[in-house]
Formats: structure tokens, C-alpha cells, sequence
């Protein structure tokens, strides 16, 4: 238990920009790409706002939203983030924000950057990113479908990508209740109980080891 | 035949419209025809559609549909606390559902700060590379079945069901396993399991060597899938093509190498790669890294540690906050990069989990590029030869 | 005389045309020129012949299921070991079909997202009758592990009548089995009338569908 804890207040920290090394058996050895030395670059060049390194193979960066793209077309053609990873959103709802998330693989360095930028919840919408990867229009449709962030100019944003036919909120923004939804619409079959976990394991699982905990 | 895969070559432009992403061709003047391939259709992967136009019995252009198997995952897991989020993982994909359970717990382990001991780790890449196996042998009968020979899938899915019976000993479950759990593995390896393991491969070893002969030296295959669907080198970047299908260009890349996770870096393999880039190419890579799994099950079972915890004890899992912080991880399974991108921000539950399959951009951009001027009979073919796999691209 | 004639004829004309517009369906997703193409015709329930010529009907439909090979969900990876050497439905007479003309029974393969529902019950409706459903693993029965997604229905029996259903995640092929060889009793028995079911409750099943597939565009049966 004690181990464990030490273990978590050494692991993480957001935008503190040090680095630290999480030994969590990814078995990894012999020197990386030392992203700290570019982080003075690209904040000359397009002001980054923070920067954290996770792990030797994985840094993040926070960009404004004026240099976002700029930063990215940089990033592919100059430094060797060629690889579109994936692109996706977090919805901070008690912040008024996204944060959009693209994640970018350098094959020569075997490095990952996430490239992540915060935007406002209300109107939301992005310089669009397909003419760079043709695969960037999918996302972008999806997230359209998913968040309601719009992406002006990409090919067939408006188009349904999973959903058909829908016709409430965006499901993924963290307003909407999918188990409310789900009782609203599609019948429950009755006789299901929900059992609070804990009292549960307490008394019929393990009671000898719900008291150690 | 050959016309048209010498047009597929040739062909620079792409099936929609860059700006408006309507289509350029007009239905009405009686040249063309829509075909929906899928979702009901024995041809297709899973659950998912085609929306072909041919002009004769050749597609000129294509639009892949996802969606049928949306179950919302990420919304779900949002609701639900760290270790209620296993059973849910797993069933993202289901030929191989190690991968998800690995990079979970991975992820979840990574934030909190878990260490995993050492003989857990190798557990976990024996799962990891007989779920490959399972997957592999799958894939080589719907790929053989797509080109018209049934025998093949008898052959290879009763093969991978010894391999399934192996999950069933382990861990209980035929499908879902839900061995890997966070802070190690669930059990340990029951007596005399590697002798049982090794009888198995010995079997799959020989209907390999049979399919070897019947499939990959099969004219009417070799006519049909050389020069299918031609990914050149310039193209992967591009598409954000990984895995198998990358190799098939002669693209070194695999994860297992390049950023070395569990004991592959204990592991004796290499890289397979092919020339061609087409869907032979792509069927010969995999068919070597059938034998290549094999070969890292034997290696695993040689080199493993005998003694040693199995699990680590994690704090309450019900009551188990995660700390504030992001990170991806991500392992090669047999379609290429799978990563999950995991937000913790300081509950018992995860903010936000993003699962990236390879699929995505397989599936959906590169299949649409890919299909147009393939004559229609082979589209089956080129689709499983970029092995999708649909319930990953929508979650 | 003949002018009374003509007008109870007329009348009771109008009587039927009236009738049959009401027995008629709407077909109102439908374009008015789409409209043309379609049957709108409603499913009618089926009598069954009498006495031994039923049950010896009832036999030699027990005796050849074919399957719609349409894996709606993940239960379809099952259905591949089912189909091949180790398992081996064959045996039974059951088959895969490509083609819902052909087949009698569709496996619902577990979950079913809404976009899946409509071309399951697409699907269905096109089957030819006497057809069966057999549910597979709980997420048909009750939604399973997606009870609270948005996009997956909890109960399949509310959108399409189900003859049998077979528990677990994943089934076992050998479930499997059990399930198809209950079928196939049940049918012996004479008891697997969900086509008729459906066809009594037409209103009420079309009325759940249409509850949950908004974008509703197809003929309101598909024949």
C-alpha cells in the first residue's frame, strides 16, 4: 500500500513539465529522443503554453488555438511527426472547454507527441486538419457527431458517421446521461438490481477481505 | 482484368468530390450502378457497408458505412469505475480481446503508478501472442473463403478453436477472457500447460505448412490477389497505415521493435516485411507471422521465470481513485497500432478513454481510395485483406 | 329496380374500398414516387393445414433451418466454429444462406444498435415464411452489458417476435446446439408461431420500430 502511493505521487503531473520516468513494465531501454530540448523552439515559434514529457516515448504539448494548425503542418513536414495517430476531444464540462487532442508519431525517433489545444464549449469549432491527412476528415466527422465541434471546409462533416438518425444532444458531451436515455427509450426489462458494490462484497463475496481494505 | 488493375495504378484522383464530398458521378445517366455491399452480406467483415457505384462490374467509387455495432463504450466507461470498465474492454474486439485488456490495465497502471511483477509480464505476452494466433488463423480462412476456397476456413478456424480451448483452461472463458487484469495476471498457469500449448502448435505448424501449398501456391489465388489494391511505401504515411498492411509495403515498422513493450526486448524476432504492397504481399506477411507467434509462444515458454508472484495486490478496486493525468499506450496487435489514450482526472472514474483501432483509417479512408477500379468480385477480397474489423472503428 | 341495384352496389363498394384503405399501409418514409414501387399490402396471419398434415409440415420444417448470414453483433463469432468441422451444424440440417429469400431463421447476434434494428427488421420482414428467431446472449434478452448505451435496445422482443433465446457472453457453440435442437422441438410442437404473432401485432410492433428508428425511409413492410 505504502509503495503504491509513493509509486502514484511520483507518477503524473499535469503541465509541470518534468520529466519522470513511470516504471510500469513497458520494458523500455537505451536513449530517446530528447523532446525537452525542443520545447524552447517551438515556444519562439508557435508559443506553446505548456508542455509535460509522460514518458520517454511520449510528451504532451498545449498550443493556442491560432497556432494549432501551423504547429502540426510544422510538426509533419519539418520535425517528423508524419503520422496522424488519432485526433479526439475531452469534454471539460466544469470548464467551459474541449480540449482537442492530436496524436502524432515520429517514426524515426519512435516518439509520440500529443498535440492539445483548449476550446470554447459554446459555438466550438476548429480549423479543420484533412488537408494533411486524408484520414483527419473521418475524425473530424466523427467528433462533429460525437461533440458537436464544428470543422468548417472538411469533406462531408455534416454527413452521420455511426449515429442515424439522431436527434438529442451529442451523446459523448458529458451533459448527456446515456443510462437516462436508455430507460426513456428502450424498454428495461424489469428484475434488474444494482447492488452497492461495497455493502455487496462485504457481505456475500469476501468479508474477510472487505475488512483489510 | 489486368485493364483495370492497371488503372488502379494509374488512378490519382479521389472517388469523392475534396471539397463538397459529393460524389462525381451522376446516377441518373444510366452509366452507373449503386450496389450496397453489407451490412447483410457474407462477404463483408463484421457488421458494416459498402456503398459501391460500378460502371460495368467495375467500382468506381466507394463509401465505406460504420455505426451498425456503435455500442457508445467510451460514454459507458465513463460511468463506471476503473476495474467495472474490464468486462466492458474486452468486448471492443472480439477475435482478440487480449489486446484490450492489456492496454487497459497498462494505462490504468501507468497513471497510478503500478509496477507489475515480472512473471505476469511474460504472462501477458503469451496471452497477447496466442490471441495473435487465434486472430491470424481466423483471418487466413475468411481471406481464403473470400477468394473461393471454403476448405481453408474449415481447416484454420477449427485450428484456432484448440487455440481457444487453451484460453478456456487458463482463464475459463472461450471469447472473453479477462485474464489480464491491473496489478498482473488473473491465475496462474495450470500444470502441464506448456506441454498442452506445445502439442497445439505442433498441430497448427502442419495445417500451415498445408495451406502454405493449397492457398499461397493456388493459381486462381495468385491471379486474383497479385496486384489487389497496390498500398505503395508513399501512401502509409499518408493514410496512417500501420501493421501488417504497412509491412506489405516493405515498410519496417512494428511496435513490438520500435518501442518495446512487456518482454518483447527478451524476444529473439524480427520484422517480416514483403514487397508488393498488394494483398498477396499482405496475405504472405501474415502468414509468416503465424509462424513468427508460434516461434515467440515456444521462446515464451522456454524463457519463462518459474518461480514468482503472479499479481500484485492493488488498493480497494472499488474505491480505487486514479491519479490526474493523461497518457497512450499502445501494443501491435494483428491489424496494427491499438492504443488507448486514457484522461484520469483524480475520481474513481476515468475522465475520458479513447480506444484508436487500426481499423479506423483501414476501413474507412484507405478502403475508399483502395476499391476504386477493383473489379466488383474482388472487393470482398481486398476488403479482408486489409483485415478490418468494424466494432473498433465505431466502439 | 336496377337504379337500387347500382346503388347498394356502389355502396357496398365503398364499404370494401374503404375497408381495404384501411388495411392499407401508409407508407408515409416513402417518396411519392418511391411510393409506386412498393407493395402496401399488410402481413396476414397464416392458418395452419389440419391435423396430420400440419405436424408432418412441422417436421420437415424442423428438419432444414437455414440461417440469414447476417452477424448482426458479436455472437457472429461463434456462429464460425458452428459452421465448421469441429462443431459442424451440417449434421442437423442447419446451413448458412447469403440471402434472407432463402433462409427460415435469423440468429440475432447479441446487441443491436439502432442502426442494426432497422435492417434486422428489414431483413426479417423479407424472410419467407414460416421463419424463426433465435436470440443469442444476453444482450438480446436484456441488454447485457450495454443496458444503459444510448444506442442499444435492451429488449429484441419488442421489435421482432423471438422463438428462443440463449443465454450467456459469449455462448458456447455447444449452447448454441441446445438452442437450435429446443428450436427445433418447439417447432415438432407446433408451438413457433411468432410469424403470426408479428403479423396480429403488426401495429404495435411497427409502432416500437418507429419509436426508435427516427430517419424511418422504407416501405412500412418490406415484402
Amino acid at each position: 500500500m505504502n509503495s503504491i502511493s509513493a509509486a502514484a505521487s511520483a507518477g503524473t503531473g499535469s503541465g509541470s513539465g518534468t520529466g519522470t520516468e513511470t516504471g510500469t513494465g513497458t520494458g523500455l531501454s537505451g536513449e530517446r529522443f530528447p523532446v525537452r530540448e525542443r520545447f524552447p523552439v517551438w515556444k519562439d515559434k508557435f508559443s506553446l503554453v505548456s508542455s509535460m514529457i509522460q514518458r520517454q516515448d511520449l510528451a504532451f504539448v498545449q498550443v493556442p488555438m491560432q497556432t494549432t494548425v501551423a504547429f502540426i503542418t510544422h510538426l509533419r513536414d519539418l520535425e517528423g511527426y508524419a503520422h496522424l495517430v488519432f485526433f479526439t476531444a475531452i469534454d471539460y464540462i466544469e470548464d467551459g472547454i474541449f480540449r482537442l487532442t492530436y496524436m502524432l508519431h515520429n517514426y524515426r525517433r519512435h516518439h509520440d507527441l500529443g498535440v492539445q489545444v483548449d476550446i470554447p464549449r459554446e459555438d466550438a469549432g476548429m480549423e479543420s486538419i484533412h488537408h494533411l491527412w486524408p484520414h483527419g476528415a473521418t475524425y473530424q466527422r466523427e467528433l462533429k457527431e460525437m461533440y458537436g465541434i464544428d470543422f468548417p471546409g472538411s469533406p462531408g462533416v455534416d454527413e452521420s458517421f455511426v449515429l442515424e438518425g439522431w436527434h438529442d444532444i451529442p451523446p459523448m458531451r458529458r451533459e448527456f446521461d446515456t443510462k437516462e436515455y436508455s430507460e426513456k427509450t428502450y424498454y428495461p426489462r424489469p428484475g434488474r438490481v444494482t447492488y452497492d458494490p461495497t455493502e455487496y462484497m462485504k457481505e456475500k463475496l469476501y468479508p474477510s477481505e472487505a475488512e483489510t481494505w | 482484368m489486368v485493364d483495370v488493375k492497371q488503372n488502379s495504378q494509374r488512378s490519382k484522383f479521389p472517388p469523392v468530390d475534396a471539397v463538397t464530398g459529393k460524389s462525381r458521378y451522376n446516377l441518373l445517366s444510366g452509366k452507373y450502378l449503386k450496389i450496397w455491399q453489407g451490412p447483410q452480406h457474407p462477404g463483408i467483415t463484421g457488421n458494416m457497408s459498402l456503398e459501391l457505384t460500378v460502371c460495368g462490374d467495375e467500382v468506381i467509387e466507394c463509401k465505406t458505412h460504420v455505426g451498425y455495432l456503435h455500442r457508445g463504450f467510451e460514454k459507458l466507461m465513463e460511468r463506471r469505475k476503473y476495474i467495472q470498465c474490464f468486462p466492458l474492454v474486452c468486448r471492443i474486439c472480439v477475435p482478440e480481446p487480449d489486446f484490450n485488456e492489456y492496454l487497459f490495465a497498462a494505462g490504468a497502471e501507468e497513471l497510478a503508478g503500478i509496477e507489475v511483477p515480472e512473471k505476469a509480464l511474460w504472462y501477458r505476452t503469451l496471452t497477447l501472442e496466442m490471441a495473435r494466433l487465434a486472430s491470424f488463423l481466423m483471418w487466413i480462412g475468411g481471406q481464403a473463403g473470400a477468394f473461393g476456397m471454403a476448405t481453408i476456413g474449415q481447416w484454420t478456424v477449427t485450428m484456432r478453436d484448440y487455440v481457444l480451448d487453451l484460453f478456456e483452461e487458463l482463464s475459463g472463458g472461450r471469447i472473453y477472457h479477462m485474464y489480464i487484469i491491473p496489478g498482473g495476471v488473473r491465475s496462474d498457469l495450470p500444470a502441464g500447460y506448456a506441454r498442452r500449448v506445445e502439442d497445439t502448435l505442433v498441430m497448427i505448424e502442419k495445417v500451415l505448412k498445408d495451406i502454405d501449398l493449397a492457398m499461397m501456391h493456388n493459381a486462381v489465388f495468385k491471379k486474383r490477389a497479385v496486384g489487389l489494391g497496390v498500398i505503395t511505401p508513399g501512401m502509409v504515411d499518408e493514410y496512417g497505415i500501420t501493421g501488417p498492411n504497412a509491412r506489405g509495403s516493405g515498410i519496417r515498422r512494428d511496435i513490438r521493435k520500435d518501442l518495446p513493450y512487456l518482454v518483447y526486448d527478451q524476444l529473439d524476432f524480427d520484422i517480416i516485411t514483403e514487397e508488393g504492397g498488394d494483398a498477396y504481399a499482405r496475405t504472405r506477411v501474415r502468414m509468416r507471422e503465424t509462424a513468427q507467434s508460434i516461434d515467440l509462444i515456444r521462446q515464451m515458454l522456454r524463457k519463462m521465470p518459474a518461480e514468482g508472484p503472479f499479481f500484485r495486490k492493488l488498493p480497494n478496486v472499488l474505491h480505487w481513485k486514479v491519479p490526474t493525468g493523461q497518457t497512450y499506450v499502445q501494443a501491435e496487435c494483428t491489424r496494427g497500432e491499438y492504443g488507448f489514450f486514457m484522461v484520469s482526472d483524480g475520481t474513481e472514474l476515468p475522465r475520458r478513454i479513447y480506444v484508436r483501432g487500426p481499423s479506423y483509417t483501414h476501413a474507412v479512408t484507405l478502403m475508399e481510395r483502395l476499391a476504386v477500379h477493383v473489379n466488383i468480385a474482388d472487393t470482398a477480397g481486398l476488403m479482408v485483406s486489409l483485415h478490418t474489423y468494424p466494432p473498433e472503428i465505431e466502439r | 329496380m336496377s337504379d337500387m341495384q347500382d346503388m347498394e352496389k356502389t355502396e357496398s363498394e365503398e364499404q370494401i374500398a374503404r375497408i381495404a384503405a384501411e388495411m392499407r399501409l401508409a407508407n408515409d418514409g416513402l417518396s411519392d414516387q418511391d411510393k409506386a414501387y412498393f407493395c402496401d399490402a399488410r402481413p396476414q396471419a397464416v392458418e395452419p393445414y389440419r391435423g396430420i398434415m400440419e405436424k408432418f409440415a412441422n417436421w420437415a420444417r424442423s428438419q432444414s433451418l437455414w440461417i440469414l448470414g447476417f452477424g448482426t453483433g458479436c455472437g457472429a463469432i461463434e456462429l464460425r466454429p458452428l459452421m465448421t468441422s469441429r462443431f459442424d451444424m451440417y449434421r442437423y440440417g442447419i446451413q448458412p444462406r447469403p440471402t434472407p429469400r432463402q433462409s427460415s431463421v435469423f440468429v440475432i447476434g447479441g446487441y443491436a444498435s439502432v442502426k442494426t434494428v432497422k435492417r434486422i427488421v428489414r431483413s426479417y420482414e423479407q424472410m419467407q415464411g414460416p421463419k424463426f428467431v433465435l436470440g443469442l446472449g444476453s444482450c438480446t434478452v436484456n441488454g447485457g452489458m450495454y443496458w444503459d448505451s444510448y444506442n442499444t435496445i435492451n429488449r429484441i422482443d419488442y421489435y421482432i417476435p423471438v422463438d428462443v433465446y440463449i443465454t450467456g457472453c459469449m455462448p458456447r457453440p455447444e449452447a448454441l446446439l441446445a438452442g437450435f435442437n429446443r428450436l427445433k422441438q418447439m417447432i415438432r410442437e407446433g408451438r413457433c408461431e411468432g410469424m403470426n404473432t408479428y403479423a396480429e401485432n403488426f401495429d404495435w410492433y411497427k409502432a416500437n420500430q418507429k419509436q426508435i428508428i427516427k430517419d424511418w425511409n422504407m416501405p412500412d413492410y418490406n415484402w
